[in-house]
């Protein structure tokens, strides 16, 4: 199977503090692969390096063999690969069906830009609003969802634009735990369905073990181990930079 | 809004539009005046109502219009340094054709070079957010009007006239009902331009994107959306429309003076953020509404109560922020939602998330 994402030794300092250090990581195309480790441990950090919300400091980032480091944030999307946020960004005052409306990949040419929105994305857009369970509140602004509910919509918003791989900050953070089951359904289908790579952050253990098929574990900036999840359980690396013994 | 209202707000507009000049002919600059301030409003809100930026730079787009196009007017048929030094003393005269000629010229002109010095602005000051963009126009706009007042050949300080209408046998070419008909007519036609592009535009991808912006910039960057090409271009937009909207002015008004005419951030430049706020930003009829409210309250206090104006001015900001903090519209939004075709339903906010994982 060939790499869909190449990080090759990449390192990312603010100042003194070393967020990110010789970090390399292959993530094989159709897989789910989770990203763990303890809060600060520079996690986010490397989603913020992958998709180009700062320059990185040395090594090199391919996607599909194109790199992506020198390139900026919304040039990176187009390629085909979108992330989520920890904090969830959509757009308050807007219903969720425009939200996901806009969301739609569009050519980025200039005349793209005074084109009318098509009809035929409405019914794109339900079909994915209730696919992640959102359907009933299609016409709320989506500021008034609760946390849980936007991130959800940012899921569905991501789906919408048809990435190749799709790059989750805790995606279960803050949702009902009877819904997490639903969720993680979700993810697989959207991975054996729409052939969309998945690489997750997770600190749900529940989850991890359920969804992903290898895991990679930070710690202090650093990779501290990587493999399937039942080695990563049983690592004691692992279990000592979870458990604070450093 | 729905159809039908829009409707009759558009008919209320056309009716206002033909017969109040007809009605109060002594008004007729007050009037032309009112269709720029709408022009102002409109092409403000794009920035601080529809994108989120508030900008107090669009008076410079205003300032320069006004300046090229009495250029254009002037050095289409005389020596620009000659009529500026001349300070009005020695008459000049346009010869009918002349007039009508480099209007026409200057008015596009006018229209053309500032939408260009907003395009290389907005690449470099539209990068900044929040308060710094504030901050950078406002510095923009005071640097205009300094920079005017140094230009010779635009008469410096002093300002400069604008041509006169042109007269045959010493009397006032009766064509178009008159020089004040006529411009007024101009406003008018200009502000139903700048309604109708505006009307499209925001049904437009490119109108949600400014309200993406305006919600979630990061996100929008994010999803793929580069952004920058989108503020730049409603700048443009906006520089487009207000520096016509200056020609027109400069015409209207016969005198230009670079601080308290061109540049009048603190006049002008205020205005255009007062009325769009309290009409409601982010709403195409808001800066509207918000326009025609403040000019008849504006011209009801400088008639009757001359020297409260400025205390009637303030009062009113007060009443907008504490009460309307979101503009009459966004007022009535709240009240009724159903007329902004929201579609407002108690289940949808009580409906729990299902996911059915057997489908």
């Amino acid at each position: 199977m060939t790499n869909i994402l190449e990080v090759n030794n990449v390192s990312k300092y603010f100042g003194g503090v070393k967020a990110n250090e010789d970090i390399s990581l292959n993530i094989e195309q159709g897989s789910i692969v989770g990203l763990i480790g303890p809060n600060g441990s520079g996690k986010t950090t490397l989603f913020n390096s992958i998709v180009g919300t700062h320059p990185i400091d040395k090594g090199s980032i391919k996607f599909e063999g194109t790199e992506l480091s020198t390139l900026l944030v919304n040039e990176i999307p187009p390629l085909g690969l979108l992330r989520t946020f920890q904090q969830t960004k959509i757009y308050g005052q807007m219903t969720c069906m425009m939200n996901m409306k806009i969301s739609k990949k569009t050519s980025n040419n200039y005349f793209s830009m005074f084109e009318k929105i098509p009809k035929e994305l409405d019914e794109e857009a339900e079909q994915i609003l209730s696919f992640v369970g959102l359907y009933e509140k299609r016409h709320l602004r989506a500021g008034e969802l609760s946390f849980g509910q936007q991130k959800l919509l940012e899921l569905a918003m991501a789906l919408m634009n048809e990435p190749k791989m799709l790059m989750l900050d805790e995606p279960t953070a803050g949702i009902n735990p009877t819904l997490i089951n639903g969720i993680i359904d979700r993810l697989i289908k959207i991975n054996d369905k729409y052939k969309i790579t998945l690489f997750v952050i997770e600190h749900n253990m529940r989850v991890v073990m359920n969804l992903v098929q290898h895991v990679y574990c930070m710690a202090h900036g650093k990779l501290l181990a990587d493999g399937k999840p039942e080695e990563i359980k049983n690592n004691k690396k692992v279990i000592d930079a979870y458990l604070g013994a450093h | 809004m729905s159809d039908k209202k829009e409707i009759t707000g558009l008919t209320f507009l056309i009716l206002l539009g033909l017969f109040s000049p007809l009605v109060l002919p002594n008004y007729r600059v007050q009037l032309s005046e009112l269709w720029i301030f709408m022009v102002f409003a409109s092409t403000w809100n794009i920035q601080g109502g529809k994108m989120g930026y508030n900008s107090f730079g669009n008076i410079i787009f205003f300032g320069l219009g006004m300046y090229i196009c009495a250029s254009t007017q002037i050095a289409y048929a005389f020596d620009l340094a000659e009529w500026t030094e001349a300070g009005g003393v020695k008459t000049f005269v346009h010869s009918t054709s002349q007039y009508f000629s480099s209007l026409p010229l200057g008015l596009i002109l006018a229209g053309l070079i500032p939408a260009l010095i907003a395009g290389v602005l907005g690449s470099l000051l539209l990068g900044l957010r929040g308060h710094y963009f504030a901050i950078g126009t406002l510095g923009l706009g005071i640097a205009a009007g300094e920079f005017a007042t140094s230009v010779q050949i635009w008469g410096g300080g002093m300002g400069m006239t604008v041509p006169v209408w042109p007269k045959v046998d010493g009397k006032d070419l009766e064509i178009f009902g008159g020089s004040m008909n006529f411009f007024y007519s101009l406003s008018f036609l200009l502000f139903v331009m700048v309604f109708f592009t505006l009307r499209w535009l925001y049904k437009t991808r490119f109108g949600l994107i400014l309200t993406a912006i305006r919600d979630n910039e990061d996100k929008a960057e994010a999803m793929g959306v580069p952004t920058m090409r989108y503020k730049v271009s409603g700048w443009i937009v906006s520089a487009f429309f207000m520096g016509i909207a200056g020609g027109l002015y400069g015409n209207i008004n016969g005198y230009i003076e670079p601080t308290e005419v061109a540049f009048a951030g603190a006049t002008f430049g205020v205005y255009m953020v007062l009325m769009t706020i309290l009409g409601g930003k982010g709403t195409l009829w808001g800066p509207i509404i918000g326009a025609i409210i403040f000019q008849v309250f504006k011209e009801f206090f400088w008639t009757y109560f001359l020297g409260w104006q400025s205390v009637a001015l303030g009062f009113l900001i007060i009443i907008i922020v504490v009460f309307f903090p979101e503009g009459l519209m966004g007022w009535l939004r709240g009240k009724r939602p159903e007329w902004f075709g929201e579609i407002v339903d108690k289940n949808a906010r009580l409906a729990q998330v299902k996911i059915n994982t057997n489908d």
